[in-house]
């Protein structure tokens, strides 16, 4: 079965039991990728689908033959970080580092959903299609990420950097950790 | 998991018939569900009929109904702008659901089907009927805080678990199917069963019959609709209490008319109609709109940990009809 994996092309067999996340760690060798809870509740296991964010535990990879993946390997390199792998740095985004391949590609697959409008739930008005990644959109984009060193003031503040290109977003964001 | 072998369907007939030649086959959508209960060897099917890649268009028609294969994800149907706009309780009800990984993965199709998230249906050293019909229960006198208070059975106080299913129950909408003998329509209201003595057996459907679209008739009031939901935390955890909820007034400041639906309290997502009935042509006010919660909530029979439910429930709905109206709440 063929997949496209941090651009490059790749090809595997293996029984259709594999889930994405297994395929990717245990097969390929890509073990950035963490298996947190395998059931779809933390978020660790996040990989990017043709730019959209999934659970790779969740998925069986027979179902994903053919898509195009990114992992964390392939956000950024040693010596070239990927704009939100150096924010988590400067930002102390992470302590023990387990959720962050997860923390990164949920951030960049939730910021594409935000450039095409995506609401969520604490969205006030549906029917404006522009999106706004003020703090508290950006913790409820982003709950399906857990922390267990709970360094989400670290994480948010690297995302606001990052993605919330709108200043007054990082002042409000800057003002609550002064508060 | 127990081994299986995966085809993809090109067609909604081409599903159905994979599917038939196999007596346990399950149809797969995002798995977000499915995958989970395989690795609990909870599901153990033989073939898995891959039907992510069917229809999964949103229409809106002249009429202001809207068509939706089943196959759209719950982020794509969330997103739609017809459905922010003129059902907004549809998209708020998605969106206060699971995350947005999951969101991005599951389908319209296998968020209706999803099953409960009791933890005694998930525990294999606990009794279940619907994991295994005949066993017993042992929720009914175990930590019951998450379980139904309205339309359970001595068989089982299990929940439904779906956000999405108390917008669609609410709007009335009409399931699409196709199975070995042929299509049929039914009202989402009539998929789901109450538990009564066969838990296990939780909607209508026949063998492999498959769901290929879900319609949603026209309702010109539902511009003026909400979700809420009550949940242990503000994001990623399932519902206490749901309420789904549109309202018609009239000048006279009377419902004219609404549509009323609950969430976490019962098998199935809830028409909420005595409260509906309680509520047509009488002064929207907050006393009514508590009496009315009143009426819906008479028959609850909650259970040694979830008697909190009766009064949320109350409270919510009293709650978000005000919030219609447009007094804060
Ligand atoms: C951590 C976590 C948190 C969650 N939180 C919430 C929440 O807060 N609120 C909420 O509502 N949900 C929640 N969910 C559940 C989630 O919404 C469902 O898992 C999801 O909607 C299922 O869709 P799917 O396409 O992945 O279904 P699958 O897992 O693929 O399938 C589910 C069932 O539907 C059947 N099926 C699928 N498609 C069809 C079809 N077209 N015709 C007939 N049968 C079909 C399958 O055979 C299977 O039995 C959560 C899930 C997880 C893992
Ligand atoms: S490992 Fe996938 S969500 Fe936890
Ligand atoms: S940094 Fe340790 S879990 Fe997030």
């Amino acid at each position: 079965m063929r997949f496209t994996i941090n651009d490059k092309p790749v090809e595997a067999e293996f029984d259709p039991r594999t889930s994405l996340l297994d395929l990717l760690r245990d097969h390929l060798g890509l073990t950035g990728s963490k298996k947190g809870c395998n059931q779809g509740a933390c978020g660790a296991c996040t990989v990017l689908v043709d730019g959209e964010r999934i659970n790779s535990c969740l998925a069986l990879a027979v179902q994903y033959q053919g898509r195009a993946i990114t992992t964390v390997e392939g956000l950024g390199q040693t010596g070239s970080l990927h704009p939100l792998q150096q924010a988590f740095v400067e930002h102390d985004g992470f302590q023990c580092g387990y959720c962050t391949p997860g923390q990164l590609c949920s951030a960049i697959g939730m910021a594409g959903e935000a450039a095409r409008g995506v609401p969520s739930v604490v969205t006030a008005d549906l029917g404006d299609e522009t999106v706004t990644l003020s703090h508290d959109e950006l913790r409820e984009r982003m709950s399906g990420n857990l922390c267990r060193c709970g360094a989400y003031n670290g994480i948010i503040d690297a995302i606001t950097e990052t993605f919330a290109a709108d200043g007054s977003q990082k002042g409000d964001a800057g003002a609550r950790k002064a508060a | 998991m127990t081994p299986f072998q995966y085809e993809r369907a090109a067609t909604a007939p081409d599903a159905v018939r994979m599917a038939s030649n196999s007596a346990s086959a399950k149809y797969l959508g995002g798995g977000t569900n499915l995958v989970d209960l395989m690795r609990e060897t909870i599901e153990t099917p033989e073939r898995l009929v891959d039907v992510s890649g069917l229809s999964r268009t949103i229409e809106t028609r002249p009429d202001g109904s809207l068509l939706i294969g089943a196959a759209a994800t719950n982020t794509a149907l969330a997103s739609d702008l017809t459905v922010r706009r003129d059902f907004p309780l549809l998209a708020r009800a998605i969106l206060a659901g699971a995350s947005g990984q999951i969101r991005n993965m599951a389908t319209v199709g296998g968020n209706i089907l999803q099953r409960t998230r009791c933890a005694y249906f998930y525990d294999d050293a606990a009794r279940c009927n619907k994991r295994e019909p005949g066993a017993g229960c042992d929720a009914l006198d175990g930590f019951n805080r998450i379980h139904a208070i309205l339309g359970a059975s001595p068989a089982c106080v299990a929940t439904h678990p779906s956000d999405m299913c108390v917008a669609l129950v609410a709007l009335d909408a009409v399931v699409h199917l196709e199975g070995a003998n042929g299509t049929r329509r039914i009202p989402l209201a009539d998929l789901h069963r109450l538990p009564e003595g066969r838990p296990d057996i939780e909607t209508v459907l026949q063998p492999h019959e498959l769901i290929t679209a879900v319609e949603i008739p026209a309702l010109s009031f539902a511009r003026r609709s909400t979700y809420r939901k009550v949940r242990d935390r503000a994001s990623y955890a399932f519902a206490l209490v749901s309420v789904g909820a549109a309202l018609d007034l009239s000048e006279d400041g009377s419902v004219r008319d609404i549509r009323l639906a609950l969430g976490g309290v019962a098998h199935k997502p809830w028409r909420a109609l005595k409260a509906e009935d309680a509520l047509r042509g009488q002064p929207a006010t907050e006393a009514n709109f508590r009496a009315a919660a009143e009426a819906e909530l008479t028959d609850a029979a909650p259970l040694r940990d979830n008697a909190f439910k009766v009064e949320l429930a109350r409270r919510t709905i009293t709650a978000v009809l005000s919030e219609l109206k447009g007094d804060a709440a």
